[in-house]
């Protein structure tokens, strides 16, 4: 093995692979090729380092430097410069944008400050490719004390003292749910990985697996010794090709050193993984949903109980675990169930994974204990919002999930705090939102995503989410009544007292909490028929700014209907009477002399 | 279709992806995915023999397919574009930038073009939030997409085609 003084930390994640990234690694190996210094730095690829927004990110280790937004036409620079050299290219390090000063440390980052990483704790570290890379940060220690030296009542224990709750959105305690799959006698039991990731936004479980697929694997084979399974099956979406291709090849790597398979170490305890894809479904994140598509059926929820406990994959007890959740194992066995507690809060102990999208200036996955705040998050990790607009609300939970405003920004984040306000923790996905978003869109598009994703089985859903989806639809139109109001939030508790499962159960809950917090602006679209943030088009209108335009002529040539008036060299002028709201002008014109109000 | 050698090749490769399951319960999923994946999209003759070799009534097939947005029945075109509709991506203007691909391309989101150069599709988050919005044309990424730049896109596409 070779001893190499340097390593480069290339993110390998789906977001840096899209800019380039793997291209910046060849091109950095065959830098390194030319000046014969390939037995002393090595090139790495890694997981995903969070700070999306930044990417490609290069890590130089151990200088701890923090190069972003790196290009393929980077690489000759920074091994000339940087490896060789010792001298930092300046130019690649991230400017912090208040005190614009350069910081070359990944710790010295804003972004970095406030975070604790337990789940990501290895993404961004090590190649994800390479067992013997996780071998070196601790993988399968856990496991291998685990069967060596505790029983299956001492490892469930150790679970239920720490306190780890369901990080896929229901917060369950996870030791319970160990324990009880435990408690059914059965000869064969199930271990699920819920990897169905599919609230849209929310994207931590892939970049966990992508990035640190043994601490799933790893984890897993401790549940299945807990709970007496021999057999575990990783349930995931097509749509995550890489993650797919480095969870086959971590499983085949485990299987050649045994410790996945036969006999694991010597202990006489056998378990193995398979994969299992999902396709396209978002109602198959719901565990009795997921164990129908497991077997090859459509992927229709069922009542419980039975639970899946008792009753799960092919009718055997079956715990299913989501991949965040999982992937917080290991540390708990390595570093004790008090130490996990010492981290968040009392009744949710431990951090939680957020992907952090939408107008916030720092798009990526942030991993901080619970009981940070949303401010704290949004403002010293994301580092604000974008284009110093003005913040609107942060949706989290997805299309299960609620808007939080200003006024909320301070509750400190756990699983009660949030469902207190009328959202929820979800897998995690958070989107900020700035002034240019309209609240009545927002709730139609969650709508509109549910109403698809619906599978139909029971009415409440089936039906009741359509027609949520006609009322706010005709109120976008400028068709809405105050009456429209007053039925969305009727329909909208029915809806959720009498679905079969979380998927109508929480469907309304976009709808029902941006009407909660921003009545006013559903009242604007039904009584004055105006849309405040110029969103909904058939309630804005174009005009033409007379201080700023030039008369160009641009608008008037675009302008399908004709309906723009006006010489050149003089203001133009839209007949409201005439024009279809089609918006071309408004994309033309170069002096953004035309307004939506 | 049916009869010539290609067709007859992938029969073929699918038979031996078949036979590799040990387990053949709930290997539905993962046949129609190998399926789709040599065919591009799940026609009758595919739905008959996966039926016939898993013996599982074509009927419960076709409910499975139609369930499960990924899996299609319809042939799609050399490009398929999708346009990332996840929340991060919808919340910075990806209705926009689908509804330039439909303008440019003359098709509704779902189609395919005459020709079948070209099938326009909407998606649920690729997870690359940092870039949205996103268009994701075969396995190329497009982030940061404008809705100025589409034209050049699909003419980029035209041209390799070519």
């Amino acid at each position: 093995m070779n001893n190499y003084r340097m390593h480069l930390l290339v993110c390998g994640g789906t977001g840096c692979t899209s800019s380039d990234s793997l291209k910046l690694v060849d091109e950095l190996k065959e830098s390194i090729e030319k000046h014969g210094i390939s037995n002393e730095v090595e090139v790495v690829i890694t997981g995903c380092f969070g700070f999306c927004e930044k990417g490609p990110i290069l890590k130089v280790y151990p200088d701890d430097v923090f190069y972003v937004t790196v290009k393929p036409e980077d690489a000759e620079e920074i091994v000339e410069e940087h490896v060789i050299k010792g001298r930092q290219v300046e130019r690649l390090l991230y400017v912090e944008p208040n005190l614009k000063v350069k910081l070359e440390g990944q710790k010295d980052l804003p972004f970095y400050k406030k975070q604790i990483r337990i789940a990501l704790r290895n993404c961004g570290f090590i190649n994800p490719e390479d067992i013997n890379e996780c071998l070196a940060a601790d993988g399968y220690q856990a496991l291998a004390k685990c069967l060596c030296e505790m029983s299956k009542e001492e490892v469930i224990e150790t679970v239920i003292k720490s306190g780890l709750r369901g990080r896929g959105g229901g917060g369950f305690p996870t030791g319970l749910k160990w324990k009880y799959t435990s408690n059914n006698a059965s000869d064969v039991k199930y271990i699920i990985c819920n990897a169905d990731e599919g609230d849209p936004g929310a994207f931590m479980d892939r970049s966990i697996l992508e990035g640190d697929p043994h601490s799933v694997l790893e984890a897993m084979a401790i549940a299945g010794y807990a709970i007496g399974a021999e057999h575990g099956y990783i349930y995931i979406r097509a749509e995550y090709p890489l993650a797919i291709h480095r969870l086959e090849i971590a499983i085949t790597q485990a299987r050649e050193l045994g410790l996945l398979g036969i006999d694991i170490l010597g202990t006489g305890f056998n378990f193995d993984v398979e994969l299992r894809y999902g396709a396209g479904a978002f109602v198959c994140g719901e565990e009795t949903a997921l164990i129908h598509s497991i077997e090859g059926a459509r992927g229709e929820p069922s009542t419980k109980p039975p639970f899946p406990a008792q009753c799960g994959v092919w009718d055997k007890p079956t715990c299913v675990n989501n991949v965040e959740t999982l992937a917080n194992i290991p540390p708990i066995f390595l570093r004790g169930a008090d130490w996990f507690r010492t981290i968040g809060t009392e009744k949710s102990p431990g951090t939680k994974v957020f992907a952090l999208a939408g107008k916030v200036n720092n798009v990526g996955l942030v991993e901080v204990p619970m009981g940070t705040t949303l401010r704290e998050v949004i403002y010293d990790i994301g580092g604000g919002i974008k284009n110093n607009k003005e913040f609107k609300a942060v949706q989290t939970g997805g299309p299960s999930g609620g808007c939080i405003t200003k006024e909320n920004l301070d509750i400190p984040i756990d699983y009660e705090s949030l469902n207190s306000i009328g959202s929820m923790m979800g897998s995690g996905g958070m989107i900020v939102m700035d002034e240019d978003n309209c609240m009545v869109n927002i709730a139609k598009y969650y709508l509109e995503f549910t109403k698809e994703e619906s599978c139909g089985k029971c009415t409440p859903c089936r039906v009741g989410n359509k027609r949520l989806l006609e009322i706010l639809d005709k109120i976008t139109q400028g068709n809405g009544t105050e009456q429209d109001l007053a039925d969305l939030v009727e329909l909208g508790e029915i809806i959720k007292d009498t679905s079969l499962c979380g998927l109508g159960q929480t469907a309304p809950n976009p709808v029902l909490s941006t009407l909660h917090y921003f009545y006013d602006e559903y009242l604007a679209h039904v009584r004055e028929k105006k849309c405040p943030a110029a969103v909904c088009e058939s309630l804005l209108s174009y005009i033409i700014l007379p201080e700023k335009c030039v008369g160009c002529t641009a608008c008037a040539k675009v302008c399908p209907v004709p309906c723009i008036l006006g010489e050149v060299k003089k203001t133009h002028v839209i007949d409201q009477s005439k024009c279809i709201k089609c918006g071309a002008c408004y994309n033309t014109c170069k002096f953004s002399a035309i307004a939506k109000r | 279709m049916g009869g010539n050698c290609d067709t007859q090749e992938k029969f073929a490769e699918l038979q031996n992806f078949i036979d590799s399951i040990e387990d053949k319960r709930g290997a539905l999923i993962a046949v129609l995915h190998r399926a789709q994946q040599l065919y591009g999209y799940l026609s009758n003759e595919v739905i008959f023999y996966v039926s016939e070799k898993l013996v599982i009534p074509s009927s419960k097939i076709y409910g499975v397919i139609s369930f499960y947005s990924y899996f299609t029945t319809k042939q799609r075109g050399k490009y398929v574009i999708n346009v990332c509709l996840g929340t991060a991506c919808f919340v910075r203007g990806a209705e926009a930038i689908m509804k330039e691909f439909e303008k440019e391309l003359n098709i509704k989101a779902g189609e395919s073009t005459k020709d079948m150069k070209f099938t326009l599709s909407g998606l649920r988050c690729i997870g690359a939030c940092g870039l949205a919005p996103v268009v994701m044309i075969n396995d190329k990424v497009y982030g940061r997409v404008e809705v100025d730049q589409i034209k050049k896109i699909i003419e980029e596409c035209e041209k390799e085609a070519e």
